[in-house]
């Protein structure tokens, strides 16, 4: 029961970062139908950038808000330049996005080595809590804490306020949208930045735990494309559901059949899809 | 291009982005009803490539040789590829995995069963053919970009298998040790000339074959469905059916060419079907031109070459092949061969 227990928050500490990274790329998606290959390069970079900025100032938050910054940025001027004139074909934004991949991969390569690292905990959330014979550390619970958070967030900002509004008209019909008068462009740039900042504080969330290695890019990218799939492509609750789906069940995998971890992620998808193409919470 | 869909015919930005292959396709069709399409200009490049094919084990270096055999498996596989994204409009982004597969099956059949030449090959093909069958049912409903994504998804499920399944795969260090082709089937010749020539048959047997297949009345069904799936569905053509085949047929090239690199490497690893290859794929067939198989293989010794070479210059490879993907699509995006059609239809 204790070991049940256990593995549950840790699957639910792996839906957390997970949710982090899938909600940016199912909102990109959503908003502008670009299957971003390189959103898996943005959690990377914000761990590289947290962990030379931390190691320069010695403050966990200004590693975080630099590599959030930095990524969005990026993120920005990828859009701006080079996916927006590409706008609605989505194979041409793919092989842009899977090109930046590539580039990126091998820039922190050249930039930061191959050595694998970790994070350091922040002082306040090491060690871990005890309740009634569970141990669990403290910051998976501050990971999960931050990502329900954000989850509001994004929920208040889609659904209450005018920006997410607006949002919600561009996902719908980004024509009739444009027609009256909403800056669709000036929304997508946002979006896709936001997309990458997400990812990139996803990133640094989960940098005392799995740190940064070579490689890494295209490590949690197939679970957020699994995420994204199940839960529906462009829905915010999708993103929500599927990353705890998801998450409980890649642990469970890795936990009971080891070998084929990456095989019990694929059955969910499979049922899914038969029964219901678009996702669960997907747009016909 | 594989954008089409099913949007593209009537909706009021009508296809200019298909403007390229969808006046070619027409053209074609137009000024030679009943003759391939393929037939007429193209012939002369085919028979020269083929040409220069045959000669040339006896003026190269064995490093060409055996770069160029390496260039004939990435044509068969980016040819097979270019069946779905290209006719019929359906971009697969997993499309390594049925090669890996192949790949795999002979290689953990030669090394850890020790099984026969021909029970290799059989069950490679057979394998990837099945898997690209069972794979098909959940992906021939879908299509553009959603289809992109569920492909990327399986492909890295196959990839993950192959990297965790370790008592099976091997993991990371992959599985080597899988005997020479000339050896293992017995042959009377060895070496890499032998082994190029053994490469060179199977390549031109696919081609016919994917020629065929894209001049036939099914391949022009194909094509009918990247253009306008619904104008095809209202015709009568049983639209998931023909995708559901095309897909297996090109998971069917993409086991050849699997079971052949598995003999000419000696060696398989995760490495052959992760995104990456599947998306390098993806540019052989970009980079060439969708659509018309010549442009794809042609691709794909570009990308071989480009690779081979460069890697044996510099340590950044990966950021050359970047910057190739972001300047193709800013630069070519219809593909080199299409460009020379149009330029040729414009003059």
């Amino acid at each position: 029961m204790i070991y049940f227990i256990t593995q549950t928050l840790n699957g639910l500490f792996s839906a957390a970062l997970l949710f982090l990274i899938a909600s940016g790329l199912t909102l990109v998606f959503g908003v502008m139908r670009i299957v971003n290959i390189a959103h898996g390069s943005f959690y990377m970079l914000g761990v590289y950038i947290a962990y030379t900025v931390i190691a320069r100032t010695q403050s966990l938050f200004l590693g975080t808000l630099a590599a959030v910054l930095i990524v969005a940025c990026t993120g920005f001027a990828v859009e701006r330049l080079f996916l927006r004139r590409f706008a609605s074909q989505p194979l041409a934004q793919m092989m842009i996005t899977m090109g930046f991949a590539l580039l990126f991969r091998d820039a922190a390569f050249m930039i930061w080595g191959g050595d694998p690292f970790t994070l350091a905990y922040p002082v306040a959330l090491r060690g871990s809590t005890t309740a009634s014979d569970i141990v669990f550390p403290i910051y998976r619970l501050f990971v999960m804490a931050v990502s329900a958070v954000i989850g509001v967030l994004l929920w208040t900002l889609n659904e209450k306020t005018l920006v997410g509004a607006r949002l919600r008209a561009v996902v719908d019909d980004p024509e009739m949208a444009a027609a009256t008068g909403i800056n669709v462009a000036l929304l997508s740039g946002g979006v896709f930045a936001a997309g990458a900042g997400l990812a990139a504080f996803g990133g640094v969330m989960g940098g005392p735990i799995l740190g940064g290695y070579a490689g890494m890019d295209l490590d949690l990218l197939p679970m957020a494309f699994v995420v994204v799939i199940v839960g529906g492509m462009g829905s915010l609750k999708g993103a929500l559901v599927g990353s705890i789906a998801v998450g409980l069940i890649d642990n469970f995998g890795k936990a009971l059949v080891p070998e084929l971890s990456y095989f019990t992620l694929f059955a969910p998808m499979a049922i899914v899809l038969a029964v219901k193409p678009t996702g669960l919470y997907g747009r016909e | 291009m594989a954008e089409s869909n099913k949007h593209a015919g009537d909706g009021p930005t009508a296809s200019a982005k298909n403007a390229a292959i969808g006046r070619s396709f027409t053209r074609r069709r137009k000024t030679v009803p009943g003759v391939p399409a393929l037939a007429l200009k193209t012939v002369p490049v085919v028979v020269s490539i083929l040409a220069l094919l045959v000669a040339g084990p006896s003026v190269l270096t064995s490093y060409w040789v055996g770069l160029l055999t390496q260039m004939m498996i990435f044509a068969i596989l980016a040819m097979s590829l270019d069946l779905l994204l290209g006719y019929t409009g359906l971009p697969s982004l997993g499309h390594a995995g049925f090669f890996g597969v192949a790949a795999y099956t002979v290689a953990v059949l030669s090394t850890a069963h020790h099984a026969g030449f021909w029970t290799c090959v059989a069950s490679g093909i057979l394998l990837g053919t099945m898997l690209s069958a069972a794979l098909g049912l959940l992906v021939s409903h879908v299509r553009d970009v959603y289809f992109l994504m569920i492909t990327l998804a399986l492909g890295m499920v196959l990839w993950g298998l192959s990297y965790r399944w370790i008592p099976v795969t091997g993991g990371d260090n992959g599985i080597s040790g899988i005997p020479r082709l000339e050896a293992h089937a017995g042959l009377p010749v060895t070496g890499p000339v032998a082994f190029y020539y053994v490469t060179l048959l199977v390549f031109v047997v696919c081609g016919v074959f994917m020629a065929l297949i894209v001049s036939s009345p099914f391949g022009f069904t194909l094509r009918g469905i990247r253009e306008n799936e619904s104008r095809m569905k209202s015709l009568g053509f049983n639209t998931w059916l023909h995708c559901y085949i095309s897909y297996v047929m090109a998971g069917a090239f993409a086991s050849v060419a699997g079971v052949v690199w598995a003999y000419y490497n000696g060696f398989v690893s995760p490495t052959y079907l992760d995104l990456t290859a599947s998306s390098e794929l993806f540019l052989m067939v970009t980079l060439g031109g969708p659509g018309t198989l010549v442009g794809p293989a042609l691709g794909a010794g570009a990308i071989v070459v480009l690779k081979n070479v460069i890697s044996a210059y510099t340590q950044r490879w990966l950021l050359i092949l970047g910057t190739v993907y972001i300047v193709t699509m800013l630069g070519a995006p219809q593909g080199l061969w299409n460009l020379r059609r149009r330029h040729r239809a414009g003059s």
